[in-house]
């Protein structure tokens, strides 16, 4: 199921959660709305379930209108932060629940809904827990058996409010990459709410940054990452080191040309527009002679060898800032770096934005 | 399985634990709750049945079959039949209500609950005397139309109720607060009707409290003495309850047949607290398993 969310804004008393927010989702997409906590994504979520109405703006879907359309008529499966599993019901009366509730002109029979229970069973691969409770279960297992449910009524379109939220780390990883799978397999539209830039980038087809209720950037994962639209974006979407600084020359889009090669910080005074440019750890590098007046000399911190690059705390000598450097082992034995030592910090890619003076 | 473990692994540590008081002052302590306990609560029990029995079993049955003591307590009964489905299904709309919804006026609804503990039950019944009396403000209109509400049953159903509306909706209130409206939404989600919701989803998660708040309700309302005994009038046979009946008998100096209606509301009294303590373990059991850090510990053996 495609869908449309046109121009929709959201107010909580006098604070906007969401700002004239307009999205568009194709047919089998799976979408990730990232963002900060307080972002307007839970919120977005939630009107496109028809659990919250939005104060101005339409939805559609699959080409027809929905805005009013109630939650039940909606044929959406969604699945909980907190799984909100039914405590009082085993794991198969609960996946069972949406077919047992429908009405009795459409209800499969009691022999159907058990065989469908037992095929969505295996697909999370429960078959085994049928008969427990939602308290017997891991969380890992609690929000399989949730999907299980949400899916049983055989939903047009899949919303997931942080699924994997109040998992720990390693079950969290496993079970995206699951949910990525299934997805692959089902081919369902989906929309996946997160904060963790990670999961987004890893299993979505597309990301929508958001911020402070409006959206960012929509683009491919490796479209946000790598070409981000704004400060913000590049920001949230992993480590980044941020230089002050002024631009070369005057342009009127907040995304400049980048810099020429390895200078970090433009000559002061070149143009009144002042910019800031961003550059990811891992796109630093570090060396022993300064190669162009621009770049930045900074001290030796902190040296970090475990994992498997090198981190690297230095202090710039002027600002005092902190920069934080990513070097493969190899860079790090052929620089011999020790800390105290005087190095020149030379970027390979960097974001440079100007700052829109309001 | 897992509360069972969980209250015996707390009996080994309170055995051993360095909070424990020496034997002596453990001794003391318990002793003197006893022998409190003993003076207030158990002597004045047994002396209510000692004194119906005081002449044999004859009479106490011959004092309870006697017509009017029947009549008060069939008046009780019915009383407490139509006050406690009333308030039942007013607590739980307005648990409901509050723990579900955010409203104007939530705070001043929850004060207003609670009110019927704070006042006087004598007060209760001059409400309705206020309001109903033949000087009330209602009084004249209601005499008009020849409708008895003051000294007949209504009246006394209307205080009951008065009195024992905070009981079920104040034992649901926390209980829906605390399970939020997560499981419901999802309910939605997945197709229910509202009627679907409330009866698969919302009953049982709150039947043991809801049971709970209705035995505390019930007893309150068959021991109802000061609000139904304004608003009753004491007519005998007719508007008379259980505790206005004893308090007749008693005032005869008619203590065996006043000491057996007695000995019935006892043991009303003691088969509340039975039932109550089941249905209090029932409760508790479901609370220990949905604890939500318990959800995130079992979260991450996995």
């Amino acid at each position: 199921m495609s869908i449309q969310v046109d121009h929709v804004t959201k107010r909580f008393g006098a604070f906007v959660v969401l700002n004239d927010v307009s999205l568009h989702v194709q047919e089998g997409e799976l979408v990730a709305l990232l963002g900060p906590s307080g972002c307007g994504k839970t919120t977005l979520l939630r009107i496109l379930a028809g659990l919250e109405k939005p104060d101005r703006g339409r939805i559609f879907l699959h080409g027809t209108e929905a805005t009013n359309r109630r939650v039940t008529e909606r044929r959406v499966g969604f699945v909980f932060q907190h799984y909100a599993l039914f405590r009082h019901m085993t794991v198969a009366e609960n996946v069972a629940f949406g077919l047992t509730v429908q009405p009795r002109s459409l209800r499969p029979s009691a022999a159907r809904i058990q065989e469908r229970v037992r095929e969505l069973l295996t697909l999370v691969q429960l078959q085994a827990m049928a008969g427990r409770y939602p308290s017997q279960l891991s969380g890992g297992q609690r929000q399989r058996v949730a999907l299980a449910r949400a899916l049983a009524v055989e939903p047009k379109l899949l919303l997931l409010d942080e699924p994997f939220g109040a998992l720990d780390a390693k079950v969290r990883k496993e079970l995206r990459r699951w949910l990525r799978r299934l997805h692959d397999e089902l081919h369902i539209t989906g929309i996946l709410v997160t904060h963790d830039q990670e999961e987004a980038l890893e299993v979505a087809d597309r990301v929508v940054v958001m911020h402070q209720g409006n959206v960012e950037q929509i683009g491919t994962p490796d479209e946000v990452y790598e070409h981000p639209a704004s400060p913000f974006v590049c920001q949230f979407l992993g480590d980044v080191n941020m230089f002050h600084g002024r631009a070369v020359q005057e342009r009127n889009f907040p995304a400049l040309p980048p810099l020429p090669d390895g200078e970090l910080v433009a000559p002061v005074g070149t143009v009144d527009e002042r910019e800031i440019t961003f550059v990811r750890p891992h796109d630093l590098d570090l060396n022993r002679n300064r190669m162009n007046p621009a770049q930045v000399e900074a001290i030796v911190r902190y040296v970090l060898t475990a994992g498997s690059r090198v981190r690297i705390e230095l202090i710039a000598q002027d600002s005092t800032q902190a920069i934080e450097v990513e070097l493969t082992k190899e860079r790090y034995r052929e620089l011999n770096l020790r800390e105290g030592e005087v190095v020149f910090v030379h970027p390979r890619r960097r974001q440079v934005f100007k700052i829109l003076r309001s | 399985m897992k509360s069972l473990s969980i209250t015996s692994t707390k009996d080994l540590l309170w055995k051993d634990s360095l909070t424990t008081e020496s034997p002596l002052i453990r001794r003391l302590l318990i002793g003197t709750a006893l022998l409190y306990l003993t003076f207030f609560l158990f002597i004045p029990l047994a002396a209510v049945f000692a004194e119906a029995l005081k002449d044999g079993i004859v009479a106490y049955v011959e004092s309870l079959l006697n017509e009017d003591a029947l009549a008060s307590i069939r008046l009780t009964l019915l009383v407490a039949a139509v006050a406690v489905p009333l308030n039942a299904l007013f607590g739980v709309a307005a648990a409901w209500a509050i723990a579900k919804f955010d409203f104007v006026g939530k705070q001043i609804l929850i004060t207003l609950i609670d009110m019927p503990l704070a006042v006087s039950p004598v007060i209760s019944g001059l409400i309705y005397v206020l309001l109903f009396g033949l000087q009330g403000w209602f009084g004249p209109w209601l005499a008009d139309h020849d409708i008895k509400i003051m000294f007949a049953l209504p009246g006394i159903v209307l205080a009951t109720i008065f009195v024992t509306v905070p009981f079920v909706a104040r034992e649901l209130i926390p209980l829906m607060q605390s399970q939020g409206r997560e499981e419901a939404e999802a309910a939605i989600t997945l197709g229910a009707s509202g009627w679907q919701m409330f009866v698969r989803i919302t009953l049982p998660n709150i039947k043991w409290s809801l049971l709970y708040g209705v035995i505390l309700c019930n007893a309150r309302a068959m021991c109802e003495f000061g609000a139904v005994s304004v608003v009753s009038g004491h007519i005998r046979g007719l508007t008379n309850t259980m505790p206005l009946h004893v308090e007749i008998l008693y005032n005869e100096y008619n203590a065996v047949s006043a000491f057996a209606v007695a000995s019935l509301l006892t043991l009303l009294a003691v088969v509340t607290l039975a039932v109550k303590a089941i249905v209090e373990r029932k409760t508790h059991f479901p609370t220990i398993v949905a604890d939500p850090m318990s959800e995130v510990q079992t979260g991450s053996i996995r």
